[in-house]
């Protein structure tokens, strides 16, 4: 992964990947040729540690959207092969096909059993290609319901990844009922007794993503987005082409802080000095450790509070004004 | 999802010239006004709908004076700050004024047939009918009126965008509040029918809109979850005839019924007979 990360580095990222060369070569000079250049690179890696906290702390919407997309970020699958033990697929969706771009099991977190639903990239070529880039079609969806259902009937709860650019825009898409099965899963959703978890990992992507993210908590990692529309498209709407993406990045308040602050999101899990990309592990252990702290909140809730109470956060998000022309906020 | 929001063009509210004739954006043939109108702003020659305000929409499917407004006070607010080109703001200043109407959406009780239903109606001339914390708000809380009255609810959609993009993800999280509101109906035994309308597109038709027990649509309607042009640039190449039209998708089994405009009431009162009346 740190491989590919440098191999796709961000722009605004130069700096410290340039850092980060000097440092792996001197590295493996000192090792070939048995000088000892320790203090050199101790010097180079503390400049390194300071541009990164320098770049990282002053990061832009558009910066962060484009953190959240990068190829070396951990996914779905990464999240699965860190922590789900006794991880055991399954693909069915009764109807149509299966989509690779959700990938959907069961499995343990620390001893616990849970049922994995979440968007899937695809890491190779071929994958991707397969995974249209993690843009589900409608047996996507369908696959996800059915498997949440199968949680319900036997009381397991259900952890939910978030990591697409949207739902598939496709004409297949739209002739197997794209927005009927998204609305399905809402509503589907809202009817589960068994505690949800819901993180956004990267990208949470419109409705693509919000179709497998009705949950009882909605965490998000620092740097990742969720929006109702992606910035290339706010672009194209407001000024009629994509160029203007980080300007609707910042418009459109899709950060984790800024969803925090609106309440829309239960919780922010910080990422490590430098991004996720940077050290999977240590992100993948904070999501881990987020997750079980929800779930052992919600779990003591009885089964129809918990439903009660998902309806009732969700009947509380949206700002508007009364008669009176004040602003009523977060309140049903 | 919401890509299309300012997109459809032939739903746009037309500007009817002031004289009595006038050109039919479906087979371009000049009709006459008053025919039209009578007709429920329906083309004489082709059956093409024209978009009708919420006002109108009410006239036409529920019995004479029995709407009473509900919510209306609900006034939407700029959680975003949204500024663009122009402010969200001043947008819905403008819209506000030029329609009379606090936001995209009206709700109520009303009687259909003597029935006492509660009904809420879209309307496209407010930010292409779009929703965003008020429209949300209304729908989820007149499906609670329905639940807790033990009214059908009925709703009429027509939306653009779906979900209205200046109001971010308070706008997405609509989407799931209404699809909460409408499994709370269904818990209950409560009845849904939902009437889409050009264009029910993104977040409206991925939510609410396509949760009703019975799903009726104008013809010819646009009706789908990607708007045609964010999909022709995404797969690079011309979309088929007829492609996401009311048809299209009542042949792939979304819908139940195709009813032209002058015909909606009368289905209404037929299926509320079968849902709400002993025999
Ligand atoms: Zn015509």
């Amino acid at each position: 992964m740190e491989n590919e990360s440098s191999a796709h580095g961000l722009d605004f990222e130069a700096p410290i990947v340039e850092l980060e060369n000097r440092i792996s070569e001197l590295r493996s000079f000192s090792e070939s040729s048995e000088i000892d250049l320790s203090g050199q690179l101790e010097e180079l890696e503390k400049k390194c540690e300071e541009k990164k906290r320098a770049i990282y702390s002053h990061l832009n919407p558009w910066q962060r959207v484009q953190i959240a997309r990068h190829p070396g970020r951990p996914r779905t699958t990464d999240y699965i092969h860190g922590f789900v033990s006794d991880f055991l697929e399954l693909h069915g969706d009764g109807t149509y096909r299966d989509d690779p771009a959700i990938i959907t099991g069961l499995g343990r977190i620390r001893g616990r059993k849970v049922m994995i639903v979440g968007h899937r990239k695809g890491k190779t070529n071929q994958e991707k290609v397969a995974c249209f880039f993690g843009m589900p079609h409608p047996e996507g969806y369908r696959k996800a319901i059915k498997k949440m259902r199968l949680a319900e009937k036997f009381g397991i709860p259900i952890i939910s990844f978030i990591n697409t650019a949207g739902a598939f825009p496709g004409i297949e898409a739209e002739e197997r009922g794209q927005a009927f099965v998204i609305a399905k899963n809402l509503q589907a959703m809202a009817s589960l007794k068994v505690p949800v978890v819901a993180v956004v990992i990267g990208e949470g992507g419109s409705g693509g993503a919000i179709g497998i993210g009705v949950a009882d908590r909605i965490l998000m990692l620092e740097n990742s987005y969720y929006s109702v529309i992606s910035p290339e498209g706010c672009s194209a709407i407001l000024w009629k082409d994509t160029s203007h993406a980080p300007r609707a990045a910042e418009i459109l308040k899709l950060t984790s802080s800024d969803l925090s602050n609106f309440q829309i999101v239960d919780e922010v899990i910080e990422e490590p000095i430098g991004g996720a990309h940077r050290d999977p592990m240590s992100t993948i252990r904070a999501v881990e450790e987020a997750i079980l702290r929800h779930l052992d909140e919600v779990s003591d809730l009885d089964p129809e509070d918990r439903k009660l109470k998902r309806f009732h956060k969700y009947m509380a998000i949206g700002r508007y004004a009364d008669q009176q022309q004040q602003v009523v906020e977060d309140q049903g | 999802m919401s890509d299309e929001v300012r997109e459809p063009r032939s739903s746009r509210r037309r500007d009817v010239p002031s004289g009595l004739w006038l050109r039919c954006p479906g087979c371009s043939k000049m009709i006459y006004k008053n025919l039209m109108v009578e007709r429920g702003n329906v083309c004489p020659e082709c059956s093409y709908h024209f978009p009708i305000t919420s006002e109108e929409r009410i006239q036409l499917l529920c019995d004479p004076d029995t709407f009473v407004e509900h919510l209306k006070e609900l006034a939407p607010a700029d959680p975003l700050g949204f500024i663009a080109k122009r402010s969200y703001r001043e947008r819905l200043d403008e819209t506000q004024s030029k329609t009379g109407l606090r936001d995209a959406c009206v709700v109520g009780r009303a009687e259909i047939g003597q029935v006492p239903v509660v009904i809420g109606v879209s309307d496209s001339r407010f930010l292409m009918g779009s929703m965003g914390s008020v429209v949300g708000e209304k729908i989820a809380r007149s499906i609670e009126l329905a639940r807790e009255e033990s009214r059908p609810f009925i709703f009429v959609s027509g939306s653009g965008g779906g979900a209205r993009m200046d109001e971010g993800m308070f706008s997405l999280m609509q989407m799931a509040k209404t699809a909460a509101a409408v499994q709370r109906l269904h818990e209950v035994g409560g009845l849904f029918v939902s009437i889409l309308t050009n264009p029910t597109m993104g977040g409206a038709m991925a939510s609410f809109a396509a949760l009703g027990d019975v799903i009726i649509a104008e013809p010819k309607a646009l009706i789908g979850f990607a708007g045609p042009n964010v999909i022709k640039q995404t797969i690079k190449t011309e979309l088929p005839e007829g492609f996401q039209s009311s048809e299209f998708n009542l042949e792939h089994g979304f819908l139940d019924l195709v009813v032209d405009r002058q015909e909606m009431r009368g289905t209404l009162i037929r299926m509320l007979a079968y849902f709400c009346q002993e025999a």
